[in-house]
C-alpha cells in the first residue's frame, strides 16, 4: 500500500509504472503468505470464493478506469484511500460475540464455518452477505484502479458487515487479495504498466521483507507499530493529495 | 483414497503449491534480473515519463518469444507471469477441490471467478 507513494513521491516514477509494480508485489505477498495462513486453519474459502466474483469484476472495472482517468486524479483518490486506511489500521480489531442470527444467503451458500481457538473449535455465523458483496465490488475497483490489495476494505466488509471473527477475516482477505490482483494484472500487462526493470527489485525486496518481517514481528508490540504505521501512511496520503491537486503527479 | 477431501485439506495442498510457485517465480525473476543488470546496469532508467512497455513485453506470446531469444527483460517478465499465475492456479485447484467434494454450486461459483481471470489475462478489458 505504501509502494506507490514511495515510488511516485520518493523516486519520481510515473504513477502508472508505480501502480504496475505495486500490483505485482501484492500478488507476491498474498501467495507467499498463503501457506502460513492455511496452516493455522483460519481462512474460509467458500466466503472467499463467493466474494471473489465481486472483487474480480470490480478489479476489471477499476483497471479499465485507470487507463482513462488522469494521473493527477488517480493520485488524489489514492491519497483519500490512504487516509481512510490509516484510520482503519490505527483502530483495534474487535471480535463480535457469537450469536444465532441467520442470513438467508449465508445458509444457502453454506458460508458458516468454524475456527480453532485455545478452547477448541469455535463455530461462527455469517450475516450481511449482500452488503459485504457490494463492499467487495468497491474493494476490487480500488484494487484495480490503484494497484493495491485493498485488504483494509476487504477486512472491513467481513469484520463489520458479515460479522465473522477478525482472524478469519484477515486470513480470507489475504487469500482474496492475490486473486483480485491477478484480475487487474492482465489489464496492466496489456497496457504496458509492468516494467521488468522496475518490478524486479520491488518484487524481490517485498518478498524478502515479508519473509523477514513475519519472523521479527512475532514478538513486536503491535499497538505501537499500528500507530507508527498509521502516522507514516497519513503523511504519504497528504503528500499524494497535494501533488495530485497541484498537477505534479 | 483413504482420507476424505475437505475444504481444509484442499487448502493445505494448495498453500504448499502456492509457496513453491512463488519461489520458482522469484528464482526466474532473480536470474533475469542478474542478466539484466550485467547487460544494462550502467544505463540510466527513465521511469519519470510514461511510455508504456514495448509490445513484446505486453503479451504472453511476446514474452515467450523474448525468452527464447535470450532477452533479460523477457526473462524477468516470464517470472512475473509465473507469479500472476499462482492465484490463478489457486482458483483452478479450488474448482477441482469442490468437484471432489461434489459441491456443484461452488464448482460454478469458482468457474465464474476463473472466467473473469482468464478474460483479463487474454487481454480483455471493459
Amino acid at each position: 500500500m505504501v509502494i506507490v507513494p514511495i515510488l511516485a513521491l520518493g523516486f519520481g516514477i510515473d504513477i502508472r509504472y508505480a501502480i504496475g509494480a505495486s500490483l505485482v508485489s501484492v500478488i507476491a505477498t498474498s501467495s507467499g503468505a498463503a501457506a502460513a495462513y492455511v496452516r493455522e486453519g483460519f481462512s474460509n474459502i467458500r466466503i472467499g470464493m463467493f466474494l471473489e466474483i465481486a472483487t474480480t469484476v470490480g478489479a476489471l472495472v477499476g483497471a479499465s478506469l485507470a487507463a482513462r482517468l488522469s494521473t493527477s486524479l488517480i493520485a488524489i483518490v489514492f491519497g483519500v484511500v490512504l487516509v481512510y486506511s490509516a484510520f482503519l489500521s490505527a483502530r483495534m480489531p474487535h471480535d463480535p460475540p457469537p450469536d444465532e442470527a441467520l442470513d438467508r444467503f449465508a445458509t444457502r451458500l453454506r458460508l458458516d464455518g468454524s475456527y480453532p481457538t485455545p478452547g477448541g473449535s469455535q463455530a461462527y455465523h455469517v450475516r450481511g452477505v449482500p452488503t459485504a458483496f457490494g463492499l467487495m465490488f468497491v474493494a476490487g475497483s480500488l484494487s484495480g484502479l490503484l494497484g493495491i490489495g485493498s485488504g483494509a476494505v476487504k477486512v472491513l466488509a467481513m469484520d463489520r458487515a458479515m460479522r465473522i471473527p477478525f482472524k478469519v477475516a484477515t486470513a480470507t482477505s489475504n487469500f482474496m487479495i492475490g486473486v483480485t490482483a491477478a484480475a487487474s494484472a492482465g489489464v496492466y500487462l496489456n497496457r504496458g504498466y509492468v516494467d521488468p526493470g522496475l518490478v524486479m527489485p520491488v518484487m524481490l525486496g517485498v518478498l524478502l521483507g515479508s519473509t523477514l518481517g513475519a519472523r521479527v514481528l512475532l514478538n513486536a508490540r503491535t499497538r505501537v507499530l499500528r500507530l507508527v504505521f498509521a502516522a507514516v501512511v497519513l503523511a504519504l496520503a497528504l503528500e499524494m493529495i497535494f501533488n495530485g491537486a497541484t498537477g505534479r503527479l | 483414497m483413504a482420507r476424505r477431501w475437505t475444504d481444509q485439506r484442499i487448502e493445505q495442498v494448495v498453500g504448499g503449491l502456492l509457496r513453491t510457485g512463488v519461489a520458482v517465480a522469484a528464482a526466474v525473476v532473480l536470474a533475469g534480473g542478474v542478466l539484466f543488470l550485467v547487460r544494462h546496469g550502467a544505463e540510466q532508467p527513465h521511469y519519470g515519463v510514461f511510455h508504456g512497455e514495448p509490445s513484446d513485453l505486453r503479451s504472453v506470446r511476446g514474452i515467450v518469444a523474448d525468452v527464447a531469444s535470450g532477452r533479460a527483460r523477457g526473462l524477468i517478465q516470464l517470472g512475473l507471469l509465473l507469479l500472476v499465475a499462482t492465484p490463478v492456479a489457486r482458483v483452478v485447484f479450488s474448482v477441482a477441490g469442490f468437484a471432489l467434494e461434489h459441491d456443484r454450486t461452488y464448482v460454478w461459483i469458482t468457474l465464474a471467478v476463473l472466467a473473469v481471470l482468464l478474460f483479463s489475462l487474454a487481454g480483455g478489458h471493459l
